[in-house]
């Protein structure tokens, strides 16, 4: 017999398992249409420090001259990624789950605290229920993000039918440098992510897909086992 | 969250089942992501996408207000340095500019012949907005011709204009595109002949070419050699090649 915790409703592991091809179809479909006018770059004295991207970066992952393609499937997979972001946010907000996830007034203060304990600074563990602080910060920001992405996007692709976007956005240029920013976005947040998941452990990570967690039987608090702050019922 | 106690069996059966929906959740995924990868094209696009394509046209273009304006800018702020993109249709050497005139193919089949000089005594809008290119970029642009809804006043292409699209096409039939009548009446949809104030340079599409600010670039057509209108859609160029017909935005 072993206690364990149910730490993610089936809702959130499907939404969290769908959004992940989809999201990654449609990073890899954008990047098939951004290489048709590839501008950004960041420089430094005049010059490209970085180049987004290099020539040798298109040739390894085959991009060039697939702009047509790229456009059909970028359009077809948003809906995926619009309705899957809908569902869930919809089910966050009115399953109760927003109360792990929205950062609180602490969380600010507290995520720091949280970044210096993974990085073997700090000893001491804050305490959390289901999310630590900085993941609540974390995953409320990507929705934030994903959100985002959907404003920017339409207003690239219908500027004149939805020209409040396009102008909120700051111009259809800008439009697109938000767009391709907050992609840059996700990448950055994918590579954290899954730093952090293979930091916590399997047993962390196989309750992403059975939804429950073994409790270890000690009294050490280790980074996968969660303490409870309130007592709410669900299944 | 729920503590409870489990044995281990229920343990492994509920671990396993999880697991077991997963692997196959996924390879369901790949094989359709696989069978997507694989389909049969339709014009260039694998045909669910040029389905979705459709249905998007649809959506979107349920939306289209043909009333509405796109946001246009002071002469002033257009660029100098107008970008030149794609030569198809603009590559016939034997195109002879001053001779050239609009071959517009009537409803009941009667063709009519218009002269750049007859075009020109139309009243002329000039439109600066930002041309979009389907590559991504985008210029301030000034251009200045007679409004579509114009010429059609004039003509009396009431009959004309009743149709669902209007298809024009280069005299040489290397390029042509076809567009939707509520995009074509907008009112800033011009036949355009002027650039910066002067007539459109050769490269440009003189002596007429398209400017529909509701499109994207690919269907403002340079160098319209014949206009005509159908039920039917059109052929158009980057269609066939895997684009979206509509572009419309």
């Amino acid at each position: 017999m072993k206690k364990v915790v149910s730490k993610h409703p089936l809702a959130v592991r499907w939404f969290h398992w769908v959004n992940f091809p989809v999201l990654a179809v449609m990073i890899w479909s954008g990047l098939l249409i951004y290489w048709a006018n590839d501008v950004y770059a960041i420089k430094y004295g005049g010059k490209d420090f970085i180049k987004f991207f290099p020539k040798g970066f298109y040739e390894a992952l085959h991009i060039p001259f697939r702009l047509a393609e790229g456009m059909a499937y970028h359009f077809f997979f948003m809906w995926l990624f619009f309705i899957n972001g809908l569902l869930y946010v919809l089910y966050t907000i009115f399953s109760g789950e927003w109360r792990y996830l929205l950062p609180q007034k602490k969380s600010w203060r507290e995520a720091w605290l949280v970044v210096l304990h993974d990085l073997r600074i700090r000893k001491v563990k804050p305490p959390q229920t289901k999310y630590n602080a900085a993941q609540r910060i974390a995953y409320t920001s990507i929705i934030v993000m994903g959100l985002g992405s959907v404003i920017t996007g339409l207003a690239i692709y219908q500027p004149v039918t939805f020209s409040f976007f396009t102008t909120i956005c700051g111009g259809y240029e800008a439009a697109h440098l938000e767009h391709f920013i907050l992609t840059i976005g996700y990448c950055l947040f994918f590579l954290v992510h899954l730093a952090q998941v293979i930091f916590a452990g399997w047993r962390n990570f196989q309750s992403m897909i059975t939804g429950f967690e073994i409790i270890k039987p000690t009294a050490e608090t280790t980074d996968s086992s969660p303490s409870a702050e309130t007592n709410t019922s669900r299944s | 969250m729920k503590e409870k106690t489990l044995s281990d069996k229920e343990i492994r059966w509920r671990s396993l089942t999880s697991f077991a929906v997963f692997i196959i959740c996924g390879c369901v995924a790949y094989f359709t992501w696989k069978g997507l990868r694989n389909q049969e094209k339709e014009a260039g696009a694998p045909k669910t996408l040029r389905k979705s394509f459709l249905a998007n046209e649809v959506i979107f273009g349920g939306l289209f207000n043909e009333t509405k304006l796109v946001k246009t800018y002071p002469v002033t702020e257009a660029v100098k340095q107008v970008r030149v993109n794609g030569s198809y249709g603009l590559n016939d050497p034997s195109f002879k500019p001053d001779t050239w005139k609009l071959k517009l193919v009537k409803a009941a089949g009667d063709t009519l012949f218009v002269s750049l000089d007859d075009i020109k005594k139309l009243p002329k809008t000039d439109v600066v907005f930002d041309f979009k290119c389907i590559e991504g970029w985008s210029q301030k642009t000034w251009w200045g011709g007679v409004t579509f809804k114009d010429f059609v006043k004039h003509y009396g292409l009431q009959n004309e204009a009743e149709k669902t699209y209007a298809g024009l096409v280069t005299p040489d039939k290397g390029y042509y595109v076809g567009i939707d009548m509520p995009s074509m009446i907008q009112p800033q949809t011009i036949l355009c002949y002027e650039m910066n104030g002067r007539p459109l340079p050769l490269n440009q599409g003189y002596p007429l070419r398209l400017i529909i600010p509701v499109k994207y670039g690919i269907k403002h057509l340079k160098r319209i050699g014949t206009m005509f209108f159908s039920d039917s859609r059109p052929p158009d160029y980057w269609p066939e090649r895997g684009y979206d017909y509509y572009s419309g935005h």
